[in-house]
């Protein structure tokens, strides 16, 4: 009992902050400029890729950095001579073209590495058993997993609380006319904080990409968990995001471990004619099935009674 | 080449008019309906790549009762309805024989259009020849007289899987996960039921779903293997879902044997070398590379050179192919509804090793030897790795035909 | 644009229309252009085409009562489909089993009360909120209802769904409904009678209060209506039409499986509701239309389809942003005061150098993906029926060349057409208020 415990909650801090460096870029973009951005994603195996493509030449540290610079400068691109133009037509005509840019990423992903699966390593520095807890090991690579998000969560908080410029984003976000009026550049200011979005997505990229499968359809398949993890949060709160991660995390590793189902606690159904076929399928499912369903359920739940979300500071 | 050409056949097809510019009317037309874009697409290219290799070769050797073969692919992007859609476009642009193969959902549409249409449309006859779906559905309770299956179905494999585990007596605990939907089900239900009967002994220690590619962390599944005391797990997993299990046991140090049906689909290699988890992961197929048939590895070796991204092979294509060109050449007609009842009961020298197979007449199924083997470093007469990892398939058991027979529930009209 | 180049409110009746004819005789053209699509149109894959677009016209539309007339940002509108889908099949089926006296033709109805009947449900618990959290709590039921239809497996039939056969019900009037053609009609009246209903709802009350809600709730709420049950009638309504749409697809395609009522099928309306124009009763029409016969027809002719459809998806938001339909609404001002005539030849010297554009990047993209996928096939190719080797420099140049300057003159062009556009409109205004 203790050993499954310890365990759950050890794997479950450890897919909790995988989530949140996944997420934190898209944080950045739809919690606090708004943007529907369903391209995330593909920023993200963008970053993946260029990881990929830079480790095998200068290793993968090289690939950490450089990777998310170069993504981070196409999301600028994106924003400054696509976005910017679509963002005056609202929500909907955002999601459109980060949809459609989706797409298209997907499609030149395909054509420049293939559509099967490309073989990105951990990099052998990183590549041992960090620590060994009920003869399970624990790599170090996911070690260092942890680690970054928490640096990165460390880094955008001091950035935003703690900083002019931080300021000045927050500013520009709730009141972009009049930060223009007091002679800020707002347009840079959201190509910058979109590019930094970008980058972050990439930066998940490179790391998620050797723990994962590095494939054209990584983007597609991650669906939209983050999104979640963004709103369970609450807009506009990066804690509120980190302590979403941290939620999602836990209550998904720990429903895994749980074998409980309706027929397990109480008892098998009687058989009741055609019915039976029906409710059998409800009655048998254990918690462990559904456990990746659960975020779902928690995202309409947290919308219905909390709409802000957990630490959110505004409803949409 | 058909995909060259733009737009004004695009509005002509909708008009009607069957013809395209660059087919010649006295070809014998296969249309391929399987993804070739998006997430299901890196498979679907590989059957394709193969159906045109195969048509070449016997292209090159005057074609099948003299007509070229010519190979149509119509991308289903892994949905039914668009399944549905392009057969539709098939038959409008003359094909009458229809492969398919990922996806059972996609597999079971087709084979329900086909009976139908065939039925509402006497004399213009549809046959749907199936290389890799393999729920037992559509053999059992919803077989058709037009459609065959090459590849073992799901019931076949476990058969035969069991019967090479049962005298395995290292194995003690065994420990099922599968994806949560119809597939995942039957593969569970199929071992459960086998292992029950032919090693009573055999421990059951857990009966795993979780939901069809959803799950990016696998760790918490690995910790529940290890707290069971398993030694053995059997899975159906295909794709993302096996490769991130597999990595994730890899990382964690777990220490059993993996029974798979799909390790060695695409991306599967990879996975197991990343995971470094050698001679520990076995499949059930119906032939690999390393077989010292040398017919197939030469014929493999041609391939490889034509498609070196992606060396990956089906041999059920070629037994697919080589049957249907027999059964046409037999009947001395490609109209299905004339060479159909040859392939019913047709005896053929599978392709992986010569041996022979039958398409039995019951449920179309075909039967052929099945092979075990298990991925890891080769020696020098194992010529073929996978994937570019230097690890590769390595016969461990040969099961023959006899041992992979199941019943089936299939009752179809024959006097078709 | 200036203001006035905005489109007409959706729904809002012409104001010109004089007469019966005037007002019915979109609906009359519209019927015969219905009946006699079939007979132009006449290929099996034409008429599957069809009943496809047919039943999305009603997706698209049952979706645009959300996001166009109420201003409901919807990601879950394919689970009122697929689970009005999944209610036809099923009694469909109980219905040939049990011998129940019911044509085909009334199935779709079983449909449409259960997509109203999920809509009740659903739209309890999501219709409370507007904006964003609406958008997320859709996006949630959504997931949670299609991760369902994976886990019970009895009712949804597991990954192969379920299938029945439109054939074994009574035959009214001697209508089997096994070909095609009979099918089409089916699809016709119910697509002709749902989208009525539709337009005759935004000429009620309800649909004004509705649009009051979408551009000004606070107001609409000062005024006295509950914005939030007004929410909730329009998301109920927009599931029954989603309903029946979902069990004409069923009737269409004979089978109904668990993928009908996921994200992509939602993405999808959406996508068409947009391109079409949400602005204008039209458009969800004529974007089921579009993306149909691209999803039809596209993969023959490309193997990077997505990539067009994507690149499709950017440019229309970024250059056509009201849709298609806001397109030829802008013209319509024109067209009545008879000034049409002046901008035509702009968008057609527009359209030229456009065109070249796109032929010479789609010529780009398919010579990239010729050396980077089809490796195996070696350089050879040709592009509109023009061969040439993929490798070569001078293609390259050619589609250099034609994307180049082909944008560069459609910008300039643009900008004129544009001036053009300005120009006549400012003229039409004159001329009706000159008289």
């Amino acid at each position: 009992m203790v050993e499954i415990v310890l365990i759950s909650a050890l794997d479950g801090v450890l897919y909790g902050m995988l989530l949140f460096l996944m997420a934190s870029g898209l944080t950045v973009i739809f919690s606090m400029m708004g943007v529907l951005n369903f391209a995330h994603a593909s920023f993200y195996m963008l970053g993946a890729f260029f990881g990929f493509q830079i480790s095998r030449y200068l290793g993968f540290w090289a690939g950490l950095v450089a990777a998310p610079l170069l993504v981070g400068g196409l999301g600028t691109v994106v924003e400054r001579y696509g976005l910017r133009k679509v963002h005056r037509h609202g929500h909907v005509a955002e999601l459109l073209f980060t949809f459609g840019l989706a797409f298209v990423i997907e499609d030149l992903v395909e054509m420049v590495w293939g559509k099967l699966p490309v073989d990105y390593r951990v990099p052998p520095s990183l590549d041992f058993p960090a620590f060994t807890i009920f003869s399970g090991n624990y790599p170090a690579f996911k070690v260092f997993e942890l680690l970054t998000a928490i640096a990165i969560f460390a880094a955008l908080l001091l950035v935003v609380k703690r900083t002019r410029v931080g300021l000045i984003v927050q500013a520009a976000l709730s009141h972009p006319d009049m930060v223009g009026m007091l002679g800020h550049n707002v347009d840079r200011i959201f190509m910058l904080v979109f590019g930094v979005g970008a980058g972050l997505a990439a930066v998940a990229g490179v790391i998620a990409g050797p723990a994962l499968v590095t494939q054209s359809n990584m983007a597609g398949l991650l669906g939209p968990i983050l999104f979640v993890v963004v709103v369970v949060g609450g807009l506009g709160s990066l804690s509120g995001a980190f302590l979403a991660s941290l939620l999602i995390g836990l209550v998904q590793t720990f429903a895994v471990a749980s074998n409980a189902s309706l027929a397990g606690a109480f008892g098998d159904l009687v058989p009741s004619g055609w019915l039976q076929a029906y409710v059998g399928d409800i009655w048998n499912v254990t918690v462990a099935q559904v456990a990746p369903i659960l975020p779902y359920l928690l995202l309409v739940l947290i919308l219905i009674f909390r709409p802000r979300g957990l630490m959110g500071t505004r409803e949409s | 080449m058909r995909k060259g050409l733009v737009s004004t056949a695009f509005a002509l097809s909708m008009l009607g008019s069957a013809a395209m510019p660059s087919m010649a009317e006295d070809t014998l037309k296969i249309g391929y309906v399987d993804p070739l874009s998006g997430g299901g697409a890196s498979i679907g290219q590989i059957g394709l790549d193969q159906l045109h290799f195969i048509a070449d070769t016997v292209n090159a050797k005057g074609g099948v009762l003299g007509s070229k073969i010519e190979i149509i692919a119509y991308d289903n992007k892994l949905s039914p309805q668009a399944s549905l859609v392009q057969v539709q476009k098939a038959i409008d642009e003359g094909v009458h024989i229809i492969v398919q193969g990922n996806g059972s959902a996609v597999a079971a549409a087709i084979e329900n259009f086909v009976a139908k249409y065939n039925e509402r449309n006497p004399g213009k006859d549809i046959v749907y020849l199936n290389y890799a779906a393999i729920d037992p559905i559509l053999t059992n309770q919803s077989c058709s007289y037009w459609h065959f299956s090459w590849d073992a179905n799901v019931d076949v494999k476990m058969e035969a899987l069991t019967n090479f585990m049962k005298s395995r007596a290292d194995i003690k605990k065994v420990y099922l996960i599968d994806q949560d939907y119809s597939f995942g089900h039957s593969v569970a239900d199929a071992a459960m039921r086998m292992l029950k009967a032919k090693r009573p002994d055999i421990q059951i220690v857990g009966n795993e779903f979780h939901p069809l590619v959803k799950i990016t962390d696998f760790s918490p599944y690995v910790a529940k293997i290890r707290a069971s005391g398993a030694d053995t797990v059997i899975t159906g997993n295909w794709g993302q879902d096996l490769a991130l299990l597999i990595k994730a046991a890899g990382d964690a140090g777990l220490k059993v044997n993996w029974y798979t049906f799909y390790a060695g689909g695409a991306g599967g290699p990879t996975a197991v070398k990343q995971a470094n988890l050698p001679d520990q992961v076995f499949q059930v197929t119906e032939g690999v590379n390393n077989i010292d048939y040398t017919p197939a590895q030469e014929t493999a070796r041609a391939y490889m050179a034509r498609h070196q991204s992606d060396p990956v092979f089906y041999p059920r294509m070629f037994n697919l192919t080589g049957m249907l060109f027999k059964a046409i050449e037999e009947a001395h007609s490609t109209d299905p509804g004339k060479f159909a009842p040859k392939l019913e009961g047709m005896k053929y020298a599978t392709f992986s090793s010569g041996e022979e197979g039958i398409m039995r007449k019951q449920d179309h199924q075909f039967f052929q030897p099945l092979y075990i083997s298990d991925f890891g470093p080769l020696n020098a007469k194992q010529p073929f790795d996978e994937e570019h990892t230097g690890w590769g398939w390595k016969v461990v058991a040969q099961i023959p035909v006899k041992d992979t027979v199941t019943t089936t529930t299939c009752k179809m009209t024959h006097s078709e | 644009m200036s203001d006035i180049a905005r489109p007409p409110l959706p729904g809002l009746p012409s104001g010109r229309a004089g007469g019966v004819l005037a007002t019915y005789g979109v609906w009359i053209a519209a019927a015969v252009v219905l009946a006699v699509l079939p007979h132009v149109f006449a290929s099996g894959l034409a008429l599957t085409a069809m009943c496809l677009m047919g039943t999305m016209i009603i997706f698209a539309l049952s979706y645009n009562m959300l996001l166009g007339q109420t201003g409901l940002l919807s990601f879950g509108q394919a689970v009122f489909f697929g689970l009005g889908g999944f209610l036809t099949v099923h009694a469909m089926n109980v219905a040939e089993s049990g011998g129940v006296p019911l044509p085909l033709a009334v199935f779709p109805l079983f449909g449409g009360v259960a997509g109203l009947a999920f809509g009740v449900i659903f739209g309890a618990v999501s219709t409370r909120r507007a904006g964003t959290a609406f958008a997320m709590i859709t996006l949630g039921v959504a997931e949670l209802v299609s991760s369902s239809a994976l886990i019970l497996r009895h009712f949804f039939g597991g990954e192969e769904g379920v299938t029945t056969d439109r054939t074994g019900l009574v035959h009214l009037f001697g209508l089997t409904f096994g070909p095609q053609i009979q099918v089409y009609y089916l699809i016709a009246v119910w697509c002709f009678v749902s989208a009525a209903a539709m337009y005759a709802l935004t000429c009620t009350p309800f649909g004004r209060i509705c649009n009051a809600v979408r551009d000004n709730p606070e107001r609409a709420g000062f005024i006295g209506y509950d914005t939030q049950t007004v929410r909730f009638i329009s998301f109920s309504l927009s599931g029954l039409f989603a309903g029946i749409a979902g069990g004409l697809a069923a009737i269409n395609f004979e089978i109904m499986n668990a993928a009908q009522l996921g994200l992509a099928q939602s993405g999808t309306v959406i996508l068409m509701t947009y391109i079409g124009g949400v602005g204008d009763f039209v458009g969800p029409i004529i974007g089921a239309i579009l993306v149909t016969y691209l999803q039809v027809a596209l993969s023959d002719v490309t193997d990077v389809w997505q990539l067009y459809f994507g690149l499709l998806f950017i440019g229309m938001v970024i250059f056509v942003p009201d849709g298609i339909a806001g397109l030829l609404a802008r013209q319509r001002p024109l067209l009545l005061a008879r000034q049409l005539h002046r901008v035509a030849p702009f968008y057609a010297l527009a359209l030229v150098p456009g065109l070249a554009a796109i032929t010479g990047l789609s010529m780009m993209i398919e010579m990239t993906n010729q050396l980077a996928v089809h490796v195996s096939d070696g350089p050879a190719m040709a592009f509109l029926y023009v061969p040439f080797d993929a490798d070569a420099p001078l293609p390259w140049l050619v589609a250099a060349t034609l994307l180049a300057a082909g944008t560069w003159l459609f910008l300039r062009a643009a900008r004129a057409a544009r001036h053009a556009y300005d120009e006549a409109l400012a003229a039409s205004r004159a001329r009706g208020r000159g008289p």
